[in-house]
This record gives structure tokens, C-alpha cells and sequence, in this order.
């Protein structure tokens, strides 16, 4: 087994990207989630400017975890859904806190879907499982690229039944895909990972 | 654990860092290292180097490059009355105030390539204060000060401006300041005489002068938590008494050493006034 080998040691923290249709997709995987999860759940998703606030505003109605806009300089915590807010890019530092930045656009992107996962890839290494959603662009894929070279765990949403293939697509053209997987079995992987991923892809 | 990879790029950009500080003495050791790190890997690409360590000894042996990995690693990127609701507050609550005082002076610390500091003048001048004001824009990056300095424009980012010229309160048209020509617009040398610019390092250069309003926007976010408060205490002691300080939308005063110094005038929008006849920190 080597040091990148995906099936091993649990995992600490999720981070998901998506974009068109991704309302949809969190609305079938987030509100799963149960009290107390055990790990932070950072959600990265293109939105217009203005529109920041009422995504987190639908997804706490419905999800039993605290949802929350990231800020800066502040630890991620286990049990709470993490929102990146409009118009910066969001990073994770070293030391597991978040940091935001307002530098150019990346893939015509900010927040970067790409910005935020190579960093969490090089803040959680192997404790890392990050998920891509639908999404009409290829944001994300080297993303998800740099969360497998540095030893996390790729989940991918079948562009089979995805409101835009685009971007799944382009992760798992990538070869940036362990596992591929409708939404609504997303949430369960997700809980089965903080156990461990000793058993593969849970059956 | 974080992978191998990640720990040498660790390694590769402490050590950057610390040739650009002992060499050149630009510390950027207090900057949040993710968006820095990077930074500092475009920079690599765009200089040819396979590896941001072997930015190392160009660094150290050539003097010339300075300007550029100091560029680089600022990277500005700015429009005009970006947050027009911002801007919309300083014309409505800020204003009324600073147009008591007989002369007003502001500091825009990180001005970048000018946009906001052009989006204050203009401002000041429609609400009739620009003729006693006088604005200090500073900026670590000399390229982007002779950039600002210089208040050219593509003519096609002003209409795109305009948007948020207007939400802000603007009351003419945004392109009525500049002159165009050649596809581009060059801000009116009226607006333009009011501001000051200068280079000036907030890591590790004093207070300069006494101010009414600084106005410092996404450039803590990329600081760590002991240079924010470094620089808010460079803030608090800069300002006058009941003097204003603009940060960032996203900026978070409130787990700052500094924050004591300061009462929200509109905590969303991170508008903040000096409190009267607290120390600084």
C-alpha cells in the first residue's frame, strides 16, 4: 500500500465543489448529515455576487448541521457546514483555519473551486475527501487532481443524472475520480468515511 | 497528515520567504500562506522556474527582479466602488461628518493600481469635500503605484464601473471624470491632485500622518492574525480622535487586539469609528 493510496485511516473533513444545479445536489446530500457529524463540511460553489446569503439561508432550513459563511481566520469545526462566500476566493491554511482572497478570477471563477481544494488538499493530506458536483464548467478538476496526489479521497457525482456533466466530466477525464456516485448516496459515503475507508467503496 | 509534496512546498516557500526578507528586507513571513503560496508558484511560472525554490537564487544574485517578485506576490487586483454599498454608506454616514472638519485627510492603505482610490475622490468631489481633502494611497508594490499613478484605464472597464457607480450613490455619469481616447480613459487631473501616492510597507513602516479616515480594504485578509494586529494598531494610532476606518467586507475586526479601539458605525459593511479616549493596544 502506498502513502497515497486512498483506502486507508478515516477521513476529517469534506469539502465539495459545485456550481449549476448544485443547490439541487446539496439539497439531496446535506440535509443527511446527522447532528454532531464528526468532521467540517466545506461547501465552494459559484454563485452571482449577491447570492451568498441565500444559499446558506435554504440549506439551513433543511440541514440538521449548523450552515455557516466561512470567515477568515477562523478554525474549520467538525459538525458544521461551511459556506464560501461570493466574490473571494477561500483557502485553507496549514493549520486548519480558513483565509479568503480577493485575487483574479481563476477559470473565469471566485470563489475557485480549484483555489479552495489544492488547498485543503496541502492543509488535510489523507484526511481529506473531497466531492464534485454538477457544474457547466471544468472548475474543480485539478482541484480534485491535487486532493488525490496528496493522498485524500475523490467522490465524483455520475454526470449520468447531473443538471450540467460538464464538470464531473472533466474530473474524471482528469483521472481525478476514486469513486462516482449519485448525490443521494453521497451523504451515506460521507458518513462511512469518518469511520474509515478500510472496506472500499461501501456497498 | 498533510503528503509529501505539501511539506516541501511548505519548505520551498519558508525558505522563499526568508531570502526575500534577510536579502531584500520585504518581510512577508506575517502573510496568511495559502493564497501566498500561490502566488509565489505563478510567479515561478511566469519567471520560467520549474520550482518556486529555484526563485531562490535569482533572488539572492539579481537585484533586478525585486520589482517584479514584489509584484508578483501582491498581485492587485481592485475595481472601482467594488462594494457600491460601502461606498454608499461613506456618502451618507461618513460624509455628513467629515464635511464639519476645515480640511480632511484619508489614508487608502494597499491602493494597488488605483480603482478605489479614484472611487473616494470622485465621491469626495460630488459631494463637494474633494477641494480640502487630501488623500495618501500607499502600496508595498512600486509597479502598481506608477500604474495608479498614472490613472489610465480600458475605457471598457469604466462602462462596466458604471454599474456599481451608480448603486453607490454616484449622481453624474462614472466616464464624466476621465477623458478617453484610443480605447482607454484617463482620470481627470482634477480628481487625480487631491491624492498623494507613496510607497509604504504596512510590515514594517510607522504611522506618517494624523487622519480622518483610513480606508484599507482586502489587504488583511492576507495577513495573519499578528500583522492584522499590527496594522489596525498602526491604524488606531494614525487616526484622529472619532476618526473612521473602512476595512474589507469580509475583514473581521472583531478578534483583533484592536478591536476595543473601535465602534461599529455599520458592522456589516466593516465601517468602524475610533472610539474617543481609548489607548491604543
Amino acid at each position: 500500500m502506498t502513502a497515497a493510496d486512498p483506502a486507508q485511516g478515516p477521513i476529517h473533513a469534506f469539502a465539495i465543489g459545485c456550481s449549476a444545479g448544485g443547490l439541487n445536489a446539496l439539497h439531496a446530500i446535506l440535509p443527511e448529515l446527522p447532528e454532531g457529524f464528526p468532521a467540517p463540511v466545506v461547501v465552494v460553489a459559484h454563485l452571482g455576487a449577491n447570492d451568498g446569503g441565500n444559499m446558506a439561508a435554504a440549506l439551513r432550513r433543511d440541514c440538521r448541521l449548523p450552515v455557516v459563511e466561512a470567515e477568515e481566520r477562523l478554525p474549520a469545526q467538525a459538525g458544521t457546514v461551511y459556506i464560501a462566500p461570493p466574490d473571494y476566493h477561500l483557502l485553507m491554511e496549514a493549520d486548519h483555519t480558513f483565509s479568503l482572497s480577493a485575487d483574479a478570477k481563476v477559470l473565469n471563477a471566485r470563489p475557485s473551486i480549484d483555489v479552495f481544494m489544492e488547498s485543503a488538499a496541502e492543509a488535510w493530506g489523507r484526511s481529506l475527501a473531497a466531492i464534485l458536483l454538477t457544474g457547466a464548467n471544468a472548475d474543480g478538476a485539478a482541484g480534485m487532481a491535487a486532493v488525490k496526489a496528496n493522498g485524500g479521497l475523490c467522490i465524483v457525482q455520475d454526470p449520468d443524472g447531473a443538471t450540467a456533466p460538464e464538470m464531473p466530466d472533466a474530473a474524471i477525464a482528469l483521472g481525478a475520480a476514486h469513486w462516482i456516485a449519485q448525490p443521494d448516496r453521497i451523504a451515506f459515503l460521507m458518513i462511512s468515511l469518518c469511520r474509515g475507508r478500510g472496506g472500499g467503496f461501501p456497498e | 497528515m498533510p503528503g509529501r509534496a505539501s511539506n516541501l512546498h511548505a519548505i520551498e516557500l519558508d525558505l522563499f520567504l526568508e531570502a526575500l526578507a534577510r536579502r531584500h528586507g520585504y518581510d512577508f513571513r506575517g502573510y496568511a500562506r495559502a493564497s501566498l503560496r500561490r502566488r509565489a508558484a505563478g510567479l515561478a511560472i511566469k519567471l520560467g522556474c520549474a520550482t518556486v525554490a529555484e526563485l531562490i537564487p535569482r533572488l539572492l544574485y539579481d537585484d533586478s527582479l525585486l520589482p517584479e517578485v514584489l509584484s508578483g506576490l501582491s498581485v492587485p487586483v481592485t475595481e472601482m466602488f467594488r462594494d457600491p454599498s460601502v461606498f454608499k454608506a461613506i456618502r451618507e454616514q461618513l460624509v455628513p461628518v467629515l464635511a464639519t472638519y476645515p480640511r480632511i485627510n484619508i489614508w487608502q492603505a494597499g491602493c494597488a493600481t488605483g480603482e478605489e482610490v479614484y472611487s473616494l475622490a470622485i465621491l469626495l468631489e460630488e459631494v463637494g469635500l474633494l477641494h480640502k481633502t487630501q488623500i495618501y494611497a500607499t502600496d508595498i508594490n512600486d509597479q502598481a503605484l506608477a500604474k495608479a499613478e498614472e490613472g489610465i484605464f480600458p475605457a471598457k472597464l469604466i462602462e462596466k464601473y458604471t454599474e456599481n457607480y451608480l448603486k453607490a450613490g454616484g449622481t453624474k455619469a462614472l466616464v464624466a471624470y476621465f477623458s478617453l481616447g484610443y480605447g482607454f480613459a484617463k482620470i481627470d487631473a482634477a480628481i487625480k491632485q487631491r491624492i498623494s501616492f507613496a510607497h509604504h510597507n504596512l510590515v514594517s513602516d510607522g504611522v506618517f500622518c494624523e487622519v480622518n479616515l483610513v480606508v484599507c480594504r482586502n489587504v488583511l485578509i492576507y495577513f495573519d492574525r499578528q500583522l492584522q494586529d499590527r496594522v489596525l494598531g498602526l491604524f488606531d494610532t494614525s487616526l484622529s480622535r472619532g476618526g473612521f476606518l473602512c476595512l474589507g467586507t469580509k475583514e473581521n475586526l472583531a478578534f483583533s487586539a484592536a478591536a476595543n479601539a473601535f465602534q461599529p458605525v455599520d458592522a456589516s459593511l466593516r465601517l468602524y469609528r475610533k472610539r474617543q479616549g481609548v489607548p491604543p493596544p
